[in-house]
């Protein structure tokens, strides 16, 4: 049987200053000391141009919807309970683009181009999952 | 690889549908024995075996332990839904290269009986599942809705994809899904995920097929006319959807362009086009991106039932995998019912002297692209 509890993300790796970071209300990133791009999901180097140095940075947790999709069922008891909600790719400032879901608004509002900001909502010990509100929204 | 070099001699599906008393491997095998049969084959004439299904850890040696194969060659590289239009290429290699002479592709699945939900291993995404997506629904759904806003893409639009799909299918003596369908019917679909309706999505079937080749130079003396292979590719850029460039472009653009390339043909050449429907949105874009209509321009080009029978450009003339069957994986139906078009053994759904045919494997998330073009049968 399924657990009643959503899949966590896994902590360890590359992406364990992404997620530690989360925990203090902060999206970070790597970013690519030669190309300077955004490493998208975090690596220790860039597949964008091949450099193997890069620093983490703080974003500004500014992005826009790129897409999005309202699920409307789920197998899984853990997300059935919170049907329908928002599912979204948002593109941030920097050029990297997050799975994530839109929040603190109904799904009938959101809109591909839509200014978004960053909220955390903490699953876990190690976690707190980036999601994305309507810029100027109430907190 | 050399254009036409080697030919597609058999193939064959198991029974399809709901098959409860077969298992995946079963299932794979009865389509792999009913494949050999059609070329005129015995199993100890296969020396080189190409195999996928979620269902098996180890795809090939599994079925070359069940039919008593012992390979020259072997290969169960997992483009996802797309690996046995690929296969056609790695078997071409092969039999080219002289490391095998007769080269088996199959695939078998009880997604249907075995519990409905395809098996996809301990792999998760951990950038994605924590959000509550449905994989590999969701990413497709994107897709769409980015498609829609960009360039004014319609649910109608998509409807039209999984009507001609229908109209297809009640040709199609095997196809599971043959009653009556309309536009209204799949906007009046439960929506799963925005802006896929239950009517958007493929169907979950239990299934298999397989395809035999060898050289066209051997085929000639085979049971049935060879269908040359013309052209071949793959490509991938991305795994999940998050990585995956540009939402209303895919690596069809790439495979598209070296398959057309090596057959010396283009778009305008092919008579009938396969490829993977698991979701509607999936025609509109490889139609895009294999150069059939520009970019953009998708919806508008499936409207009016287009692709449907009598249209101006057949596809997916079984019913694809939105109406004749999908057991989780779809690619080597495309290849059989491309053979049948070629041989002119399609029956009431036969789409002419067909000459050309394009078979367009898709796996992952619109990951994995493999594209191949298949010339007249002789």
């Amino acid at each position: 049987m399924k657990p009643a509890a959503p899949p966590l993300p896994d902590t360890r790796g590359s992406a364990r200053p992404y997620w530690a970071a989360t925990l203090r209300d902060e999206l970070q990133l790597p970013f690519c000391d030669a190309c300077r791009g955004a490493i998208f999901y975090p690596r220790d180097f860039c597949p964008s141009c091949g450099g193997r140095a890069v620093t983490w940075r703080r974003c500004s947790g500014r992005g826009t919807v790129y897409s999005y999709s309202v699920i409307h069922t789920h197998p899984d008891p853990a997300f059935k309970q919170r049907l329908p909600y928002t599912v979204a790719l948002v593109t941030l400032e920097e050029g990297a683009r997050l799975m994530t879901e839109i929040v603190d608004c109904p799904p009938e509002s959101v809109r591909v181009g839509m200014a978004v900001a960053v909220k955390f909502r903490r699953v876990s010990e190690d976690a707190a999952l980036p999601v994305f509100a309507p810029a100027g929204a109430r907190t | 690889m050399k254009r036409g070099a080697t030919s597609i001699v058999g193939v064959a599906e198991s029974a399809l549908g709901i098959v409860p008393d077969r298992s995946a491997l079963e299932l794979m095998g009865d389509a792999a024995l009913a494949a050999l049969d059609d070329a005129g084959l015995g199993v100890k004439d296969v020396d080189g075996l190409f195999a996928q299904t979620p269902y098996l850890w180890h795809p090939s040696i599994s079925l070359g332990e069940h039919l008593g194969v012992s390979p020259r060659f072997t290969g169960s590289t997992n483009m996802g839904g797309a690996s046995f239009v690929g296969f056609v290429q790695h078997a071409a290699l092969a039999i080219e290269a002289g490391l095998c002479e007769v080269a088996l592709i199959a695939y078998g699945s009880n997604q249907r009986s075995g519990g409905g939900r395809l098996v996809t291993g301990s792999e998760q995404l951990s950038f994605e599942a924590p959000y509550g997506t449905i994989y590999p629904a969701t990413s497709y759904a994107l897709m769409a809705q980015r498609h829609m806003a960009q360039y004014g893409t319609t649910s109608e639009q998509l409807a039209e994809v999984a009507v001609a799909a229908r109209r297809w299918a009640q040709l199609n003596p095997k196809a599971m899904e043959r009653g009556p369908l309309g536009i209204d019917d799949v906007l009046a679909s439960r929506m799963i995920t925005s802006p896929l309706h239950k009517l958007d999505c493929c169907l979950v079937t239990d299934g298999g097929g397989a395809v035999v080749m060898t050289s066209t130079a051997r085929a000639r003396s085979l049971r049935k006319p060879a269908v040359p292979v013309l052209g071949a590719a793959t490509a991938h850029v991305h795994r999940q959807v998050l990585q995956m460039p540009d939402l209303t472009v895919t690596a069809a653009t790439q495979s598209g362009e070296r398959a057309f390339a090596m057959a010396g043909l283009k778009p305008a050449d092919i008579d009938v086009v396969q490829i993977y429907d698991a979701f509607t949105i999936n025609v509109i874009l490889a139609l895009e991106d294999l150069g059939f209509c520009s970019k953009g321009e998708g919806g508008p080009f499936v409207a009016g039932q287009r692709i449907a029978p009598g249209g101006a450009l057949p596809v997916n003339t079984s019913g694809g995998g939105l109406s004749y069957c999908h057991p989780g994986m779809l690619g080597i139906f495309l290849l059989i019912e491309a053979v049948r078009q070629l041989r002119r053994e399609a029956g009431e759904r036969q789409v002419g002297a067909v000459q050309t045919a394009l078979v367009h494997g898709i796996g992952g998330v619109h990951s994995a692209h493999c594209t191949t073009i298949l010339g007249g049968a002789a």
